[in-house]
Parts: C-alpha cells; sequence; structure tokens
C-alpha cells in the first residue's frame, strides 16, 4: 500500500533500517526455508534417528524426483498455466530410455527417454500457445494419451534395467552426495540463472505478469509459451529416467499424482498460480519440505494412511499461512 | 436544496505501513448536493471513500451519518445503510442479466421454497430503471451493453438500496460527451430526490457543470471547501497543487510545406474490417497529431491496426514513403513504431516487476550474449530514461505497482523512447494522471517534438488535442471525417465532425 515517495527522502533512511528492511523482504520471499529449518529441528528433536547423514542423504535422494518436476513445473506455473500431464511424462519417458537401452549405448537411451520426455512437453506447449486452448484443458488429455502410449510401449508390463550405467543414475554416487542430488542440484542450478540472467527468463515473468503487455512490446509470447511447457517436458523426462534407473524397472503405471506434488512444492514456495509472481529456489524448498515431512512421520512411525491426511492439511494450512502474510506486508 | 448535512467526518486519520494516506481529514456531505471531490493522484481520494463505505476502517476520527456515530463492520453493511459506491472500473457480472445484477446485493424476492422468483426480479429491476429514465430490457445480457449502458445498469443498483449518498468515482472516464450529458441529467433527477452525490472527478469541465461544491485533498490532508459558483479553475488547480500549474499552454503550429515534404508515416484507408473502415493520416517529421472523437469512433482502433495489434484488412501503411506491413507488434517496433496504449494496467504495465525492467523490456532482447542480459548497458538505459523523464521511484527495483499513475505513465513513455520511435502513437496519454504530471507529459511530448519525433495523440479530452497538436484529424464511426489546423482546432470544430456533422 505504499505511496511513491520522492528520492530525497529515501536516502535518508540509515542503513540500519534499509538491512531491517532486506531482511524483512528476505524472510517474506524465503518464508518456506525457514519453515523447513524449523521443521527439521521439530524432527531432530522428536527423532534422534533424524539428523543423521544416512537419513539426510535418503531425504534428499528421495526428494530430487518431485523437485525437479518442480523447477519444471514452476515454468510453467509463472507464466499462469499449469501442467497436469508430467506424471504420465515421467512414465512414457521411463518406459523409453529403458527400451532404447536394449538396442543402444545406456547414455545415448536416457538422452533418448528425456527428449521423448520434452517433446511431449512441445506438443503441450503447440496446442497452448498457437491453438490458445486453456493449458488445463490441454494437459489433462496429455496426461491420459501419454500414458496411453506409455502402456502401449511396454505392452502393460514393467521393462527391467539391464545396464549398470543407466543404474548409476538412481542409485549412484559421486563422492558421498548421490547421483540424483547432483542432477537435482544442477537443474535448479541452470533454472535459476536462465530465470533470472536471461532474456527468454525475463519474458516468462512478464508473459505471465501481463500477456497482452508483454505481446504489445514485442516478446515472442507464443514461443516463449511453447518453450515452458518443453522445459517442464525435459525435467519430467530426466525425473523419469532418475526414478527408472532407482527401481531398476521403468513401469507405465509409474508417476501417477505426482504432478499435485509438483504443483503442491511450486506454491508452498512462494510462487502465485495467477503466475507473474515467482521463485525457483522457493520451489526446491517447497520439495524438500514435503521430503522432510513424509520422512519425519514416517520415523516417528506415523500410519502412512495418516500421514496423508497430515500432508494434506499442511499444504492447505501452510498457502492459507502464506496468504496472511502476503496480504499484511 | 441543500439542508443540513447528512454526513460528517472528523478528523479522519488512516495510516499504512509507511505511508499516512489520510491525516486529520474532515468534511461534510449535504442532503440533495453534488459534492465534488478533487485531489491529485495519492491526495488520498480513494482512501476517505473508501472509508466512508466501509471498506478501510479509520485509525482516528469519527464518522457521523443521519446525525448519529457510526461505524460500519464492513461495505456491505455501509450499502445496507444507505451508502452505495460506483466505482470507476464498473463491478459487473457481465454474464448475468441486466435485471439481476440490478439487485445483486439486495434481497431477491423468493417464493416459499427458497427458489427465486424471476418475473419479480425482471419487474422490479424494470421500475428501477424506469425510475431514472431507462428502457433498458433486464434480460439482456450485461455484455451486450455499451459502457455508457452498464453505468445505467450500476447507477440502478445502486439505488436499489434506498441510497442516501451515492459515490461516484470518475463515472465519466469512459463515456462519450454525449453519455455525460445523459449521466448528469441524471445526477440533477437524482439530486431532486434528496440523494446526496459525491462525485470524484479530474475533468474541470465537469465539475463546473455538475458539482454544488468542492472539497479538496492534497497529500492526505483537507485543504478546502469552496462553492462551486464562487471558484474558477486555476484556483481549484492551485488547492490541489499547492502551486499554480498552466496545463492549457498553447503553441505556435508546426507549418509544414506538403509539397516538400515526405511524411514519415503516412496511413490510406486503412480498415480492421470491424471498428475501423476508413484510417486516413499523416504525420510529418517534428509534428504532433491529435486524433478526436467520441469514445467507440475507431481511434484506439487505428492505432492498433497501424501499430500491428489487430490485422489490417484492407489499406496501406508507408513509413518514410515506403509500404510496409505489420502482421504483429514485434515487426511494427523493429521498424520503429511505438505504442503508448489506452489502459496502463491491463496494456502496459508489469505489475509485479520494478520500475527499470518495466522501463527496459524492449531494450532486453536485443542487449544480450549468448541468452544472457548485457546488465551493464540494460542498467544504463534505465538510468538514463529514467532520468531524462523525470520517473519518481525509491530505486529502480522498487515495483511499478508503487509508483503513482503519473509516474507509471512516464515510466511507460520512458519505455518507448529507450527504442528511438520513428513515430511515437500515444493513446490517452494522461488518463489518470495528475494535474502535475500532466503538464510534466505535455512538457515532453512537446519536447519529443521539436527534437523531430512524429507524434500521434489519441485523447477523449478536447483540451488535450487543442492544446498540443499542430494538427488534429477528427473520427466519426470508423472514419477519419475531418482535418484541422492551427485555429481551426477548437471545440466546435471537433465536436461537429465528430458528431458526424459537416463544416462549410
Amino acid at each position: 500500500m505504499s505511496v511513491s515517495q520522492p528520492e530525497v527522502n529515501q536516502k535518508k533512511n540509515s542503513t540500519g533500517a534499509n538491512l531491517k528492511q532486506n531482511i524483512g523482504k528476505f524472510l517474506n520471499k524465503m518464508g518456506i526455508i525457514v519453515v523447513v529449518v524449523l521443521l527439521c529441528l521439530l524432527f531432530s528433536v522428536l527423532s534422534s534417528d533424524f539428523l543423521t547423514w544416512n537419513n539426510i542423504v535418503n531425504v534428499a535422494r528421495q526428494t530430487s524426483i518431485s523437485a525437479i518436476l518442480a523447477a519444471g513445473m514452476t515454468f510453467v506455473i509463472l507464466t499462469g498455466g499449469i501442467d497436469l500431464s508430467i506424471g504420465a511424462i515421467v512414465a512414457l519417458a521411463g518406459v523409453c530410455a529403458v527400451s532404447f537401452s536394449g538396442f543402444m549405448p545406456a547414455p545415448l537411451a536416457i538422452i533418448g527417454g528425456i527428449t521423448v520426455g520434452g517433446l511431449a512437453g512441445y506438443v503441450n506447449g503447440i496446442l497452448t500457445s498457437v491453438s490458445r486452448l486453456p493449458a488445463i484443458i490441454v494437459t489433462l488429455g496429455s496426461m491420459t494419451y501419454l500414458r496411453g502410449i506409455a502402456y502401449v510401449v511396454t505392452g502393460g508390463y514393467p521393462l527391467m534395467v539391464e545396464s549398470n550405467f543407466f543404474k548409476s543414475i538412481g542409485t549412484g554416487y559421486l563422492g558421498p552426495i548421490p547421483v540424483p542430488v547432483i542432477i537435482m542440484i544442477a537443474v535448479f542450478a541452470i533454472a535459476h540463472v536462465v530465470l533470472k540472467y536471461t532474456s527468454f527468463g525475463r519474458n516468462i515473468y512478464m508473459v505471465g505478469g501481463n500477456e497482452e503487455a508483454a505481446r504489445l512490446t514485442g516478446i515472442k509470447v507464443t514461443s516463449s509459451l511453447t518453450w515452458v511447457y518443453t522445459i517442464s517436458g525435459i525435467c519430467a523426462g530426466i525425473a523419469g529416467v532418475i526414478l527408472a534407473a532407482r527401481l531398476f524397472s521403468a513401469q507405465p503405471n509409474a508417476g501417477m499424482g505426482y504432478e499435485l506434488d509438483a504443483i503442491a512444492a511450486v506454491v508452498l514456495g512462494g510462487t502465485s498460480l495467477v503466475g507473474g509472481v515467482g521463485f525457483i529456489v522457493g520451489s526446491l524448498f517447497g520439495a524438500l519440505f514435503m521430503g522432510v515431512l513424509s520422512n519425519g512421520l514416517t520415523l516417528l512411525n506415523v500410519p502412512y494412511y495418516w500421514q496423508l491426511i497430515i500432508k494434506g492439511l499442511v499444504i492447505v494450512l501452510a498457502i492459507y499461512i502464506d496468504r496472511v502474510r502476503r496480504k499484511k506486508s | 436544496m441543500s439542508e443540513g448535512p447528512i454526513l460528517q467526518l472528523k478528523g479522519i486519520t488512516k495510516t499504512f505501513p509507511g505511508v499516512k494516506s489520510l491525516d486529520n481529514v474532515s468534511m461534510d456531505v449535504r442532503q440533495g448536493e453534488v459534492l465534488a471531490l478533487m485531489g491529485e493522484n495519492g491526495a488520498g481520494k480513494s482512501t476517505l471513500m473508501k472509508v466512508v463505505c466501509g471498506v478501510y476502517f479509520p485509525d482516528e476520527g469519527d464518522i457521523i451519518y443521519h446525525g448519529k456515530k457510526e461505524s460500519w463492520s464492513g461495505p456491505l453493511d455501509a450499502r445496507k445503510k444507505g451508502i452505495s459506491v460506483i466505482h470507476q472500473e464498473l463491478k459487473l457480472a457481465t454474464n448475468l442479466t441486466v435485471g439481476e445484477n440490478v439487485l445483486m446485493g439486495a434481497e431477491v424476492p423468493k417464493n416459499k421454497f427458497g427458489l427465486i422468483k424471476w418475473d419479480e426480479v425482471n419487474t422490479r429491476a424494470k421500475d428501477l430503471l424506469e425510475s431514472i429514465g431507462s428502457d433498458l430490457d433486464p434480460k439482456l445480457l450485461v455484455s451486450s451493453l455499451s459502457v455508457a449502458q452498464q453505468q445505467i445498469v450500476e447507477i440502478a443498483r445502486a439505488l436499489s438500496i434506498q441510497a442516501d449518498i451515492i459515490i461516484m468515482d470518475e463515472p465519466s472516464a469512459t463515456l462519450s460527451s454525449k453519455e455525460i450529458d445523459k449521466l448528469f441529467s441524471l445526477i440533477e433527477l437524482l439530486k431532486s430526490k434528496n440523494v446526496a452525490i459525491v462525485y470524484v472527478s479530474h475533468r474541470m469541465e465537469e465539475i463546473f457543470k455538475i458539482s454544488d461544491r468542492c472539497t479538496v485533498l492534497r497529500d492526505g490532508q483537507y485543504v478546502g471547501t469552496v462553492n462551486t459558483k464562487d471558484t474558477d479553475e486555476r484556483e481549484l488547480i492551485k488547492l490541489m497543487v499547492g502551486r499554480e500549474v498552466n496545463v492549457t499552454k498553447k503553441k505556435v503550429a508546426k507549418q509544414i510545406d506538403r509539397r516538400k515534404e515526405t511524411p514519415v508515416l503516412a496511413v490510406n484507408k486503412l480498415s480492421d474490417g470491424k471498428e475501423l473502415i476508413d484510417g486516413t493520416l499523416e504525420v510529418y517529421s517534428g509534428e504532433i497529431v491529435g486524433v478526436a472523437g467520441l469514445v467507440g469512433s475507431g481511434r484506439s482502433e487505428l492505432l492498433q491496426a497501424i501499430f500491428g495489434h489487430t490485422k489490417a484488412k484492407a489499406g496501406t501503411i508507408k513509413l518514410n514513403g515506403e509500404v510496409i506491413h505489420n502482421k504483429d507488434p514485434r515487426s511494427a517496433i523493429q521498424k520503429g513504431i511505438a505504442l503508448v496504449p489506452e489502459s496502463r494496467k491491463d496494456q502496459s504495465l508489469f505489475l509485479d516487476l520494478g520500475v527499470g525492467e518495466n522501463i527496459s523490456v524492449i531494450k532486453i532482447p536485443t542487449n544480450t550474449h549468448f541468452g544472457f542480459i548485457k546488465r551493464k548497458v540494460i542498467q544504463q538505459i534505465e538510468e538514463d530514461y529514467k532520468k531524462k523523464l523525470n520517473v519518481k521511484t525509491p530505486n529502480l527495483a522498487t515495483k511499478i505497482l508503487n509508483l503513482s499513475g503519473g509516474n507509471q505513465q512516464k515510466a511507460i513513455i520512458a519505455r518507448w523512447l529507450s527504442i528511438a520511435p520513428k513515430v511515437l502513437l500515444l493513446d490517452e496519454p494522461t488518463r489518470g494522471v495528475d494535474v502535475g504530471a500532466k503538464a510534466e507529459i505535455y512538457e515532453i511530448i512537446h519536447q519529443l517534438a521539436k527534437e523531430g519525433f512524429s507524434v500521434i495523440v489519441v485523447s477523449s479530452e478536447l483540451p488535450e488535442i487543442m492544446s498540443l497538436s499542430d494538427r488534429a484529424y477528427v473520427m466519426h464511426e470508423g472514419n477519419v471525417v475531418g482535418e484541422l489546423t492551427g485555429d481551426q482546432i477548437n471545440q466546435e470544430a471537433i465536436m461537429t465532425y465528430a458528431t458526424g456533422g459537416k463544416i462549410g
């Protein structure tokens, strides 16, 4: 609710006040980080197993897949769109990569699987941006037909992963850190740089913030939209490969409901569903929040059914608190 | 006609984090009067009205209504007690019927099963509409109405609850002059029914035509109240800005020798196949050309067709003598055409982004290195144009939604100047901008013309056309029907053409 103030007034502010303002700004933007830290503290008090190296690595590895999906979803939601098809893409990319690995070297097969994910996303993007169909409808459709294709490719059976290289993507370590975690960090680093420092990244914020204004300032709206769905598809492809590698098998029914976890992570991270406002690091911590929560509850021996109830309620509560906080500021 | 005050505000103070929006404001509203509430943007008019209609709760001060101290629990409570608001941006459910909208918020007639009695809804709405002299059919969908008709629906809705006070927030902003006349006779009618009207507007001519008294706010403080018939425009502006401002500066029109020069932009019989039928105009180097006409006469459509925002179905556009085709705004921009569109919020601003990015948006794609933005270059551009246009902002990272309308508009003009356009198209450049910033924007436009830019200005405000233009075109029902130069650019000539008349 602030009204513009002349520069002169602003300069009078002491640096102390500025620092306070900056911390406030940081907390406002990164509230989810604070929440994750608090949650970790809580679980380390309640369970002696929580704060062990093994458990931390375990949480990070479990989170990696949903975090990578959330990264792609962040791009889409920043434009004001939504992508419901990523769960199906996880399955399709997984079965494609594994079946490719039957007749080509594993690295190529993996790239092939991710490419299939990217193509599926590209088709979503074209349908949304060129044909101007609502994203929720387009991806609701592709969620179903991509799953169908995954069943057709495998005939409904799981495909076993034979290659050790392929398996190492899901189960290997680089030094003390699991490979999926390294991939997750790389994905977020790239996403952060793209969104913050490239023309394409800024265009995404502009298209999401005001599509009409973006068009009137000569921004390539159509191609920006096509690209965000493609990126979402690529991220889902990566997640699909990791999942197959971790389970040593690709299954056509893998990844069911993953899209909803990703959306929850993005929204928990502070990205607005309306578009134009958001922050990629927030999505990472949104995903970590979900990961830590289910890990902690499991350590505390809370039954799975109850975990679902708690998780759902916590999501609603977190978003409510966030809304109240934003209104105040 | 005026009796004792129906509403008194005493020492109202309202503070938002960091800003004292209202500071000890006192005023009164009398029965059956039209009170104009004036002040620059950010003076606190809207905040004050939101206090009156129950959206905000004052930090300090009393509201005395019908002689009793009151405080509303919310807007609904205030409405029930007889305070109605007609917002600047109409708040109608456009997919519902006129009747439903009129009775929205009022008690809807229901039968004993709790189901709505549609016949009664429609007859009651029809009665209300007739009481204000309108024969609109309650069964029509609101989306099929013109803006002026929608406003009538809003007013009927305000009356559906037996309003004692109606607050009108810039009701004329989107109306043509004929429609404004209708609105005014409606206001007279309401007055005679002893309804008090609080009329918020920037337009001086209207204030003098319709209001009984004027209350002026400045920087959240009460400045004074004057009887309208005892004051003049100069005094009011002085009260509003606290100093003398000259907005109606007439300058010497630039003389163009048409036989020698090639127009920078020549548009011939441009049509979009819908609202724009025949757009024909020329603009020369260093010239400011005004385009006048009533709302809906195709002025904005003409600019949009030139800019490639809508597809041209027929006609030609020549830039420096060469025929061009703009398939989209992007290609127009690449050829050096700039458009500052009509609606800042809907068509220009990226509200959640910084002032800097809002300025540099068009320069960003061409200043990259392998896709990475050249920060230094872009920051320099932002800094330069912020200074050049005197955009007042705490810093470039401040979200643009925190700026006043005038500073937002200057930032948008800065955005377009950053590409050094050959032709600058301005659609209502001072809409929703306060008097001080308006004078500044006029100064900028004059300066641009001096520097050799070609400028086309579309405006609904005749004084704006008259004080800015070297030449002016007038549009009527999609056609450019008249061209005026120098002294010919006057109110009578423009209105004659704009209403379909002929001169000479």
